[in-house]
């Protein structure tokens, strides 16, 4: 169980997240939402442990989260420069276990298996920057499933990805979901992506100060489908309120006795 | 890398992957060097000046002095052996002094924010210094010698390679960072497996620049009185004798030397950037 608690966040006297609070059952894909500049990538690197807690608290399992968690992965956006280009494919999604203190063929044939999980067995030996995006970010994928991480930290990976591309993915990933169980929060700004991957969605409202606006579990039935799906009723509908929860004002959107303080000038 | 190239004569661009049409860059190269030296040949043979033999006799000399040994010691002669030996034992023994050292304190100051600014005043200053000024600085710290003599080298090649090797490593991607500390990477592998990889271009950079100035302190150090052997040695002793013919031809081998050393080490680069990497 991933818990957070009135977590707030600033870069020094610019505030990007005030008191956010959350908890995430264990196996739970929670999808965040929000305008840009909203904070979404602030919340996932706290949650990481690569920022400072300011304020509020974040704990896993009931552990105070201080430096990176174990059996936590994040894939990044940029998957350019999320992966090492001096490295081989396969040495890439290796890289990871030796912490593990596996020994080289162990590791080696791990991240083979992994890779082969997301389909690019063929391209072991190449280098990254030889493949498309699309088999980059599959590969950035591979390498954080390979620790077999509890909780799954996604910072809008499909956002550079052309739309054909960015379906397959996310049927990868739906397909991952199932098969590991793990906790996956994933940051996004397509309100689409967010109601067909999530079980459940949280807006966050406009920055700078961002808050959960709306906080709305997906009612679609688990196996998904990029046709079906975005047809039914159910998703139109919740693909709305969830559009109309981003774009509002940023304090109309935010239930929640925090409002009772005096309405800044703006 | 505007604003970087500005910062002094130590920090180039790193080159880009090499020629895209090979062969055309062969075909170009030749034939201005090949006028030159027939200009030169002409010029000196019209001339008959002892002062400036013709390329023909300097390149017949060198060959007599160095190159005419027997096929076991490939072709060289023990004039050869006394005279470039030392000289690129001395070469190479600064040149990896400074190498290691220029890249271990290059990353511990570019990796360190107060590293950096506690020793940035004193790397400008150091390095603004012409090397050869310092040369009788080290006379009187180590007297004459080999000691003195790669003291000399390091101290000036070292500069370039700590500086680019800084920039570099200051320069890692904050993203790479970030997977490193997901990664749970220790700092060893974080700095094998990122901050290493990342700085290398511009390390080779620095090396490039202080394999020249290698060269120039080697040459330098062996003009003092004191040395007894060395190409340095050589030039002032035919000098002493105004053997000319000697002179041009410790000319030519220094040129050819410098150009094979700086061959090799863009080979060494060529093989470990790869030649299509993106960083």
């Amino acid at each position: 169980m991933l818990r957070l608690d009135s977590l707030s966040q600033s870069y020094g006297e610019h505030r990007v997240l005030r008191d956010v609070s959350l908890s995430v059952p264990d196996g739970q894909l929670l999808c965040v939402v929000g305008p840009s500049g909203c904070g979404k990538s602030t919340l996932l690197r706290t949650i990481a442990g690569l920022l400072p807690v300011r304020e509020g608290a974040v704990t896993i399992d009931g552990t105070l989260v201080t430096g990176v968690p174990d059996r936590l992965a994040v894939v990044f956006q940029d998957y350019g420069r999320s992966l090492l280009p001096w490295l081989s494919v396969r040495d890439n999604v290796a890289l990871p276990l030796r912490r593990q203190g596996l020994r080289r063929a162990e590791r080696r044939a791990e991240a083979e298996h992994m890779l082969e999980r997301v389909g690019l067995e063929a391209s072991a030996r190449r280098s990254p920057w030889q493949l498309s995006g699309g088999m980059q970010q599959r590969v950035a994928i591979a390498r954080a499933l390979v620790v077999r991480p509890s909780l799954l930290l996604m910072d809008e990976p499909f956002g550079s990805l052309d739309a054909r591309t960015r379906e397959d993915l996310e049927d990868l990933l739906l397909e991952v979901h199932r098969t590991d169980g793990a906790t996956i929060v994933f940051v996004t700004h397509d309100i689409d992506e967010s109601v067909y991957l999530g079980d459940r969605v949280v807006v966050l409202s406009a920055g700078p100060d961002s808050r959960v606006a709306r906080d709305l579990p997906v009612g679609l039935p688990a196996q998904r489908d990029q046709i079906a799906t975005r047809g039914l009723p159910e998703f139109v509908a919740l693909r709305a309120e969830v559009g109309r929860a981003v774009r509002a004002p940023a304090r109309a959107a935010v239930l929640g006795p925090a409002d009772a303080e005096p309405e800044q000038a703006r | 890398m505007g604003a970087r190239a500005a910062r002094g004569a130590d920090v180039t661009t790193v080159p880009s992957a090499g020629p895209t049409r090979p062969a055309l860059g062969a075909l170009l190269r030749w034939p201005v060097l090949a006028v030159a030296v027939g200009v030169w040949e002409s010029a000196a043979r019209a001339r008959g000046s002892v002062f400036f033999p013709p390329p023909s006799r300097i390149v017949r000399h060198a060959y007599d002095l160095w190159f005419s040994g027997p096929v076991s010691h490939l072709f060289l002669t023990d004039a050869a052996f006394d005279t470039i030996g030392p000289s690129l034992g001395r070469m190479a023994t600064g040149f990896v002094l400074a190498a290691v050292a220029g890249i271990t304190l290059g990353v511990a100051i570019g990796r360190s924010r107060r590293a950096w600014a506690l020793c940035d005043p004193v790397v400008q200053f150091a390095r603004a210094v012409p090397p050869p000024a310092l040369v009788p600085v080290f006379v009187v710290v180590l007297d004459f010698g080999t000691p003195m003599q790669v003291a000399s080298i390091v101290f000036s090649a070292v500069w370039p390679i700590l500086v680019n090797t800084a920039e570099g490593a200051r320069a890692t991607d904050p993203l790479r960072l970030d997977v490193a500390a997901v990664l749970r990477l220790t700092p060893a592998e974080r700095l094998r497996y990122v901050i290493l990889p990342s700085a290398l271009p511009r390390v080779f950079a620095g090396l490039r620049l202080s394999l020249s100035l290698t060269l120039i302190l080697m040459v330098f150090s062996e003009l003092l009185p004191g040395t007894e052997n060395g190409i340095g040695f050589l030039l002032t002793d035919a000098q002493s004798r105004s053997d000319l013919l000697t002179v041009w031809a410790v000319l030519v081998l220094l040129g050819v030397l410098g150009h094979l050393l700086n061959t090799g080490l863009l080979a060494v680069e060529r093989r470990l950037l790869g030649t299509g990497r993106k960083t």
